[in-house]
């Protein structure tokens, strides 16, 4: 077992954790973080994303012990108890939801692509959600969610930059 | 799919890593970015007595530019290359082949040296490596060497690389601003390993003709190689529709792909020689 | 007031989406219970076998590791699986044991199950079991199966299981009396390949045992709990009473979820043998292993037609392939691929046999649209294989042969055995062929067909399918009025994505005219009502809705009972509106005044009539002939549901279903060796579609024709879309290249072996 110290959506904890646990599974069990899903544990679906450092990631794909001072977010950290948040509501308005396994996932990376690329076009953002599978939606209602959310990350962006 | 018991190590200097596998009679294995590893410890296909992370080795994770060419520190990630506005013109068909691989989070982990460290037969970086006589730089408990990427890839997920070793940098040679490239790949879905893949690349002598032609070839071996057949084809003639076609249809011979569950063996023969086609197709055109 | 039907219709915004879109989900491995333990089950590496040796000794010494049970600590029989559909006594004997005993079937089979502290011990100590496996020879394709060489069941003596033969009119005189120039005989075989639902959200269990109470929880059910507690307290020797299977959020059926595996039985058992909660989740590699597989299916058909193009009759026989054992469900799909195989079209004489055909692979069940895909494909590819020969036009063909308004309902064929008889109930073909034609530009597109335009070859298909749905016996619903005034819906349908508690609550509110935020629904746990039939068919709008309905019904008329006689005068004149009961003259009671017994209702709604769903969808390709590659430029779907409850989760079902429909038709194969080995283990070689693969879809819906056999007029809608799609992009890729597909998936090399063979 090994001491590891992080910083998860502004709040810091201490796990004591195996090497072997992944970051998803530490988040979920450990810390009862369980909006975080694990779909295939091989890296492939996406379901797992969290953002590591301002980065998103697979979390199935990382080991908690790597996590040693790392500032973690996950989709408990983008959602606030009472209004949803633009990128939450834009997903709400294009029924993007459907069984919701796969939600989590999606609204990390795009938060993290609408945050670093506030101006992404449709085919980036096509192009960097294809790494994240749904098996409910068809995609088509997502994309046009996170492109309706894009005025929210620019306002965000222009405020930040005056 | 948990993954097997194993003890983790977080070495601050090469040294102990190296220590490190050393120790680890062979047993121990390497954790860069994980993302190619620790899909392999979820199926448990390998089941390692310890994990050396090198994500705290200072040094690892540079990209530089100079005379002798592009290095890349081993740590260096796919998101890094994507960011670096200077390795576009610097080696732009590096930058064209990692464009493709994998995706957006898994880029923000992947590294260099990991890709390189697996092999897999239909990964763009060793393929890329292979297809530019990249050269790299290895340590282990003996000190350094220098592996050229043409004798590093031994077979599927096998490479030179001994249990005590690792990589610390690949170096591209210096790319002449007036050289003609093409990059095709054909994957069932973006970001998917390749069926198969061709980075091409020739230089053009004072007579127009294609000299120092270089064909490297993903998905259709049981490792990245260089189609020198092919390649001879080409060399010393003009770049032509005509010999183009000669030149895929020397390299259409010259590999010897699987069948398996993504396509028969024809198919992809097939394949390769389209891609060999359009790569050369577009190195003409491209201005 | 609330004015009637002010929610139905509407695209309400989705109540589940508060939730989910903060991860505040509660999917079964969101469960912690205290105590809590761990479950991995040993499965079979061999297809076919005897087990001679099986040790748990090592297991059972790892640290960590409370329990492993074997066959022999279930005792002995074994209890198996039975058939939940269309049972059938010759049947029973291909039924699954919830563990392997004496022989093991497919790979992926349960051996053993073991228990520890956590999910990784549990899954070390699989190592550690000893098990030896002396092979047989394995069946692994249906021609093999179908000789008998090797038995899957030697008591049965056969691995043909059991044939269905669906009968219209009389095909055999048909095809006798079609002796001259003017009539066509066309014969293809054809086949569509194993995949699966695969589902983001794998299946997972937890087992609660309380020994004071001798009471079983089962949290994870999903779309039938009533019935999977039914069959596990048979199993396990308790009263129904004794035994509740809770459905919380679940990520997504499609029909493979809910189902009855041996997982749910073992995992209940494990915690009654260890007298603590486990848990199992299954992994990715499991799933893709051992969930039900669907879709495979070869056969020939016989097609006969005047020269003009008009059908008069089909024969033939189609085997699918369905796996080591017959399971709970595998029926569905062979007698729908049957029964259903004339779509809405006008096939006077038919007669297909459908054989199920036991082989050494996992077990098949439903997947979205059961045997209707198929049945589509094999269909749709013979009218334009026939068409192209003869001459005629494919929508001119399709239009000669689809069945008019006038002529529905329309009898569809009668199966056997397990006497199945059912119409078409309601719809104009023609007018969603039309629309779909217009909506699709087809005139203009059909232009392209064979043309090489910027190194592609271009074309376009088109396809009708009718969606059946609403399958029956009833459904029940209860309502209870709270102390604040709201009203608590409690519906025996079961939530699998699709949008269940908004429609219900639409619903719900529409009936009680009460606004929606005054509504709570409970969906699909045994606690909440004394039967329930929960989702599958396409039937939870219909059937639930209206048991919701009829509930509503009868919570008005108990409410107006007591308000008259609190008031004082006759109950068809009391007035109901938000929470309050008002007399004639003017005397006001509000609804939680009353007694609390007439607060309180229960609905049944009660129907054996389907409902067919029906439209028309077309294709653009352009193939790329030198790689193989086919970009769907455009897809048009049109649909007519009888009656939109919510617009928006609708067209979302449709949109999903389509892409499904594309992922069976380009990517997704689940490929054995020869061997019995599943080479396709992970979803890096099983492969399902991503957003960059089929972004050029348009849907319409509508609701032109409504079913007359419910209240809501609605029609099961949630398989439509993936039902006509392998059908009407094979026949693009043929009107693309000249080529005859017979064959799924369309993957890049097999486009490209049709052209080069």
């Amino acid at each position: 077992m090994m001491n590891v110290a992080f910083d998860v959506n502004g709040r810091q904890v201490d796990v004591q954790v195996e090497p072997r646990i992944t970051l998803a599974d530490c988040l979920r069990h450990d810390l009862r973080l369980t909006g975080t899903h694990v779909g295939c544990e091989h890296g492939v679906c996406g379901a797992c994303t969290v953002m590591v450092d301002g980065a998103a990631v697979r979390s199935c794909l990382i080991l908690a012990v790597q996590m040693q001072d790392a500032k973690i977010i996950t989709v408990e950290g983008i959602s606030g108890d009472d209004a949803l948040t633009p990128l939450q509501a834009a997903f709400r308005k294009h029924f993007t939801v459907q069984c919701g396994f796969c939600t989590p996932g999606f609204l990390m990376t795009a938060h993290a692509l609408l945050t670093d690329e506030p101006d992404a076009s449709e085919e980036r953002i096509r192009d960097v959600l294809s790494g994240n599978l749904c098996r409910c939606t068809g995609y088509i209602p997502i994309i046009q969610a996170v492109l309706d959310a894009r005025a929210a990350y620019q306002n965000q962006a222009r405020s930040a930059a005056t | 799919m948990k993954l097997p018991k194993f003890e983790y190590a977080n070495p601050t200097t090469l040294q102990e890593a190296v220590a490190l596998l050393a120790a680890g009679s062979g047993n121990a294995m390497l954790l860069a970015g994980g993302q190619s590893l620790v899909p392999i410890l979820a199926f448990r296909l390998a089941t390692p007595s310890m994990l050396v992370d090198i994500g705290r080795i200072a040094g690892l994770d540079t990209i530089e530019i100079d005379d002798a060419g592009i290095h890349l520190g081993a740590r260096v990630r796919w998101c890094d290359i994507e960011a670096d506005t200077n390795l576009a013109t610097a080696h732009p068909l590096l930058a064209a082949a990692i464009a493709h691989v994998a995706h957006y989070s898994i880029r923000k982990r992947g590294t260099v040296g990991g890709s390189l460290a697996h092999a897999d037969p239909a990964a763009e970086m060793p393929g890329i490596a292979v297809a530019c006589d990249a050269e790299i730089t290895i340590i282990g408990p003996a000190g350094s060497r220098l592996v050229p990427a043409g004798n590093f890839f031994l077979g599927p997920l096998t490479t030179v690389l001994a249990p005590d070793e690792l990589i610390t940098e690949i170096r591209f040679p210096p790319w002449p601003t007036a050289r003609r490239w093409g990059f095709q790949e054909f994957a069932r879905r973006r970001g998917d390993f390749a069926l198969a893949g061709v980075a091409a690349f020739y230089d053009l002598d004072s007579l127009g003709h294609a000299v120092n032609t270089h064909i490297g070839v993903i998905g259709v071996n049981d490792r990245p190689l260089r189609l020198t057949t092919a390649e001879a084809v080409l060399d010393g003639r003009a770049v032509d529709v005509d010999t183009i076609t000669a030149t895929a249809e020397m390299a259409a011979q010259a590999v010897d792909p699987p069948n398996d569950i993504h396509g028969t063996s024809r198919y992809r023969r097939a394949l390769l020689g389209t891609l060999v086609e359009r790569a050369l197709t577009d190195a003409v055109n491209r201005t | 007031m609330t004015a009637l039907n002010s929610y139905v219709g509407q695209a309400v915004e989705r109540i589940e989406d508060l939730r989910l879109l903060r991860g505040r989900g509660q999917f079964v491995d969101d469960l912690h219970l205290d105590g809590m333990l761990h479950a991995a089950i040993l499965r079979s590496a061999i297809p076919h076998g005897r087990i001679l040796v099986l040790d748990t000794t090592a297991a059972l010494a790892l640290p960590g590791v409370v329990a492993v049970i074997t066959a022999a600590d279930v005792g002995s029989p074994i209890p198996t699986i039975p058939l939940r559909l269309a049972p059938q006594i010759d049947l029973v004997p291909y039924e699954q044991p919830v563990i392997a005993t004496g022989k093991v079937r497919y790979v992926g089979e349960p051996i053993a199950v073991v228990v520890a502290e956590s999910a990784a011990i549990a899954e070390d100590a699989l190592d550690l079991i000893v098990v030896e496996i002396g092979s047989l020879p394995p069946c692994v394709d249906t021609g093999t199966a179908i000789t008998n060489q090797s038995l899957l069941f030697e008591e049965t003596g056969t691995n043909l299981a059991l044939t269905y033969t669906a009968v219209l009119g009389d095909a055999a005189g048909a095809f006798a009396a079609a002796t001259t120039d003017e009539f066509y005989v066309r014969c293809e075989r054809l086949d569509t390949q194993r995949h699966t639902a695969t589902t983001m959200e794998t299946r997972g269990l937890i087992g609660q045992w309380d020994s004071k109470k001798q009471h079983l929880t089962v949290y994870g059910a999903a779309k039938v709990p009533f019935a999977s507690r039914a069959m596990l307290a048979r199993q396990i020797g308790l009263p129904e009473s004794s035994i509740d299977l809770i459905a919380g959020d679940v990520g997504g059926g499609f029909g493979m979820r809910g189902e009855f595996y041996p997982e749910d039985f073992l995992i209940p058992f494990a915690a009654r043998h260890v007298n603590r909660p486990v848990k199992w989740i299954e992994d990715r590699r499991e799933h893709l292993l051992t969930c039900n597989h669907a879709r495979e299916f070869d056969c020939e058909i016989e097609l006969l037609c005047r020269r003009d193009g008009t059908i008069l009759a089909v024969r033939g026989n189609v085997n699918g392939n369905i796996g080591a054992y017959i399971r709970s469900n595998a029926t569905i799909a062979p007698r729908n691929l049957a029964q259903c195989f004339s779509g809405p079209y006008r096939i006077p004489n038919i007669n297909i046999e459908s054989t199920m055909v036991v082989t050494n692979k996992t077990p098949t069940g439903t997947y979205r649209g059961p045997g209707r895909f198929e049945a589509d494909f094999f269909r749709e590819r013979m009218f334009d294989i026939v068409a192209d020969d003869l001459g005629i036009d494919p929508v001119a063909f399709r239009r000669r042969n689809l069945l008019t308004k006038d002529e529905i309902p329309a009898k569809l064929a009668t199966l056997t055995p397990v006497l199945s008889e059912d119409h078409l109930d309601s719809g104009d073909y023609l007018e969603t062929l039309d629309r779909c034609l217009g909506e699709f530009g087809w005139a203009e597109k059909t232009k392209l067909k064979g043309r090489l335009i910027g190194g592609r070859y271009h074309g376009v298909g088109v396809g009708c399918f009718v969606e059946g749905g609403a399958v029956g016996p009833r459904e029940n619903a209860r309502m209870v009025v709270e102390g604040d005034g709201s009203v608590s819906v409690y519906v025996g349908s079961t939530m699998v994505g699709q949008g269940l508690e908004t429609i219900c609550v639409q619903i719900a509110a529409d009936a009680l005219e009460l606004p929606m935020e005054q509504i709570r629904i409970f969906h699909g746990s045994t606690t909440y009502l004394h039967e329930g039939f929960g989702s599958f068919g396409s039937r939870s709008t219909v059937m639930g809705g209206s048991a919701i309905i009829a509930a509503a019904e009868n919570l008005k008329h108990n409410i107006r009972t007591a308000a008259a006689l609190r008031l004082n005068c006759a109950a068809e004149d009391i007035i109901l509106e938000a929470g309050l009961a008002t007399s004639p003259d003017g005397n006001v009671v509000r609804w939680t005044e009353l007694p609390p017994e007439n607060l309180q209702s229960a609905g049944t709604y009660s129907s054996n009539q389907r409902t067919y769903a029906y439209g028309t969808h077309a294709a653009h390709v352009a193939v790329d002939a030198k790689t193989g590659h086919v970009e769907v430029v455009d897809y048009v779907a049109v649909g007519d549901v009888g009656r939109v409850i919510n617009p928006k989760t609708l067209h979302g079902q449709v949109v999903g279903a389509i892409v499904q429909g594309l992922g069976s038709t380009f990517l997704e194969h689940l490929v054995y060796d020869t061997e019995g080995q599943l080479l396709t283990g992970s979803l890096a070689d099983y492969l399902l579609p991503t957003a960059t693969d089929y972004p050029n879809i348009r849907v319409y819906d509508q609701e032109n024709y409504p079913s007359p056999n419910n209240p809501l007029g609605a029609k099961g809608a949630g398989e439509g879309g993936l039902i006509p799609v392998g059908g009407v992009i094979a026949n693009a890729i043929a009107s693309a290249l000249g080529v005859q597909p017979k064959s799924l998936p369309m993957s890049p090399s097999r486009v490209w072996e049709l052209i080069n063979f």
